[in-house]
């Protein structure tokens, strides 16, 4: 494998690059030929229905699902190659998921400086204070000793997204972040996202927020059936779809009591 | 309500006030269960004959004659015990990380063998530790305690892996997955995230099984024991057979089992307070 790429080289080679990606469960074919490019600084939003292979295709990324064909390049490796390691792979590549995942044996300060040391073997003072920085970012500096059953579902996420921003990850990887979420606690997560966008940050967002999609997003992948139908700027994609099954899944999305699809 | 019938308005409930409503039905029954257990317990303290009770429980003559022994049996007891644990907790983690291998191999002698050990009685293992297995194997164990402590240890093992696998599983395959996203190899993930959680889960099936394996050490007199490697049942039944005060030895057995067994439900449940109130999820 290369050495972890810096962003300078990264500039140059897309941060991701995904190739021919298929995903079987068992006989289930739920990716079937994949191809997608992420440049640097790139915020990639997919959208589609409910069992499209959006989330399998961002787990391919971070290799949480191993994929049965194809090739996934993250920072110029190739994560599919069983002699990469991929544990040093996912130190640069951060991950929020959709039920947060907080350490539930662990304080707030403690999830987010634990793989720190034990990982990047940082000191206990520099892990806390990037830690705490990475708390003040997504405005939670004050809940640093709370334990995550005591904060609110919107907290918690705020948190794991500190949490994965501790390891200066060059990649953050969105897995419907705000779906678990009351509706009232959503914008606090959209904003802290949008921050870490403006910041530059390359991101693959899965989402049903099509209002984020299109503000924050600069692209925007549509996935139906285990395939990309529509790929292009977000303003295009969610504005003028080219794709008939792209129109049809805004429609209902955005106007979920008009039953008339086109 | 009046008494008089009344046309419901729309959206109105016609329903009634019946004398006996579903609420008040169960407060006599409640009462009625109260009426019954006083009028058993009255009936059992008249009918015994609490004297003869006493003589049969209580013999202070029969309690100074077992008395002396008490404090070695004890000991053994509780040194048979932790012996036994100590074995079945390391060979019960062994065979739960083979229970969830990736090897099919693993996972399938793991399963032979608790079902195996499981679904024996616990009195045919010790037996068998005390005659057919020294021989069969032409291996000669001295040390009573440790084969106690194998005997015991394998058959709660079976049980201990179980309980350990289950509290493994149980614990949220997100966790796993946000700590291996984090570059956390899957050993590493197991001591800081799964182990943790895990523990809390499994310590009331735990503490269950050190009360089983307390009283299991009741079956070691089948090793055939010396004097001072004497259990506290052994020392029981055998002053069964002298003494006169009736009852009153294996009653003193009795408390002395739960002198041991009562303080560890005791702190498990502080232990599972303790780490309760910090990590539930």
């Amino acid at each position: 494998m290369t050495a972890p790429t810096t962003p300078a080289a990264a500039s140059a080679a897309p941060v991701v690059r995904v190739a021919g990606l298929h995903k079987a469960f068992g006989e289930r074919e739920v990716l079937t030929g994949i191809d997608l490019d992420v440049r640097q600084g790139e915020v990639v939003c997919v959208i589609g229905p409910s069992g499209s292979g959006k989330s399998t295709l961002l787990r391919c990324v971070n290799l949480l699902e191993q994929p049965t064909g194809g090739t996934v390049e993250v920072l110029g490796v190739d994560v599919t190659d069983p002699d990469v390691d991929i544990d040093q792979v996912r130190t640069h590549v951060g991950m929020v998921f959709q039920q947060f995942n907080l350490f539930a044996n662990m304080t707030v300060l403690e999830n987010c400086t634990v793989a720190q040391r034990q990982v990047l073997k940082r000191s206990r003072s520099e892990a806390e204070r990037i830690a705490r920085a990475n708390l003040e970012r997504v405005g939670l500096a004050d809940r640093a000793d709370a334990h995550p059953s005591q904060l609110s579902g919107g907290q918690q996420q705020r948190v794991a997204i500190a949490r994965a921003l501790s390891m200066d990850p060059q990649l953050m990887l969105f897995d419907e972040p705000t779906s678990a979420l009351d509706p009232e606690l959503v914008g606090d997560v959209l904003a802290v996202m949008r921050d870490l966008a403006d910041a530059g940050m390359t991101m693959i967002v899965v989402t049903h927020e099509m209002a984020f999609a299109r503000d924050v997003g600069d692209r925007v992948v549509f996935m139906d059936g285990g395939v990309i139908v529509e790929d292009g700027p977000a303003d295009q994609v969610i504005g003028a779809p080219r794709e008939a099954r792209t129109r049809t899944f805004l429609q209902r999305v955005l106007d979920p009591t008009h039953t008339d699809v086109a | 309500m009046t008494g008089s019938p009344v046309t419901p308005a729309p959206g109105t409930l016609t329903a009634s006030r019946r004398r006996w409503s579903p609420r008040r039905r169960a407060r006599v029954f409640r009462a009625a269960q109260y009426v019954v257990l006083l009028a058993v317990l009255v009936a059992v303290g008249l009918a015994v004959d609490w004297a003869n009770v006493g003589e049969n429980f209580f013999n202070a003559e029969a309690a100074r004659q077992i008395l002396p022994q008490l404090p070695t049996a004890f000991r053994n007891t509780l040194t048979y015990t932790l012996a036994g644990f100590a074995v079945g907790l390391s060979l019960g983690t062994v065979l739960a990380l083979m229970r969830l291998s990736a090897v099919g191999l693993y996972r399938w002698i793991a399963t032979v063998y608790i079902e195996f050990f499981r679904g024996i009685p616990a009195l045919l293992v010790v037996v068998s530790f005390g005659y057919a297995v020294p021989i069969a194997f032409g291996v000669n164990i001295p040390s009573v305690t440790t084969k106690a402590a194998l005997a015991l240890g394998l058959v709660s093992a079976a049980y201990i892996a179980e309980t350990l696998r289950a509290g493994i599983q149980a614990v949220p395959k997100g966790q796993v997955e946000a700590a291996r996203s984090l570059g956390m190899s899957h050993g590493r993930t197991l001591r800081t995230v799964v182990v943790p959680q895990a523990f809390r889960i499994v310590l009331p099936p735990m503490t269950n099984e050190f009360i089983l394996l307390t009283k299991d050490t009741s079956l070691v007199f089948l090793l055939g024991l010396a004097v001072n490697q004497y259990d506290l049942t052994k020392i029981g039944r055998d002053a069964l057979n002298n003494a006169t005060g009736g009852l009153t030895p294996l009653f003193l057995i009795g408390a002395c089992y739960l002198l041991i067994t009562l303080p560890l439900g005791q702190l498990s449940r502080y232990l599972e307070r303790r780490t309760g109130a910090r990590s539930r999820a």
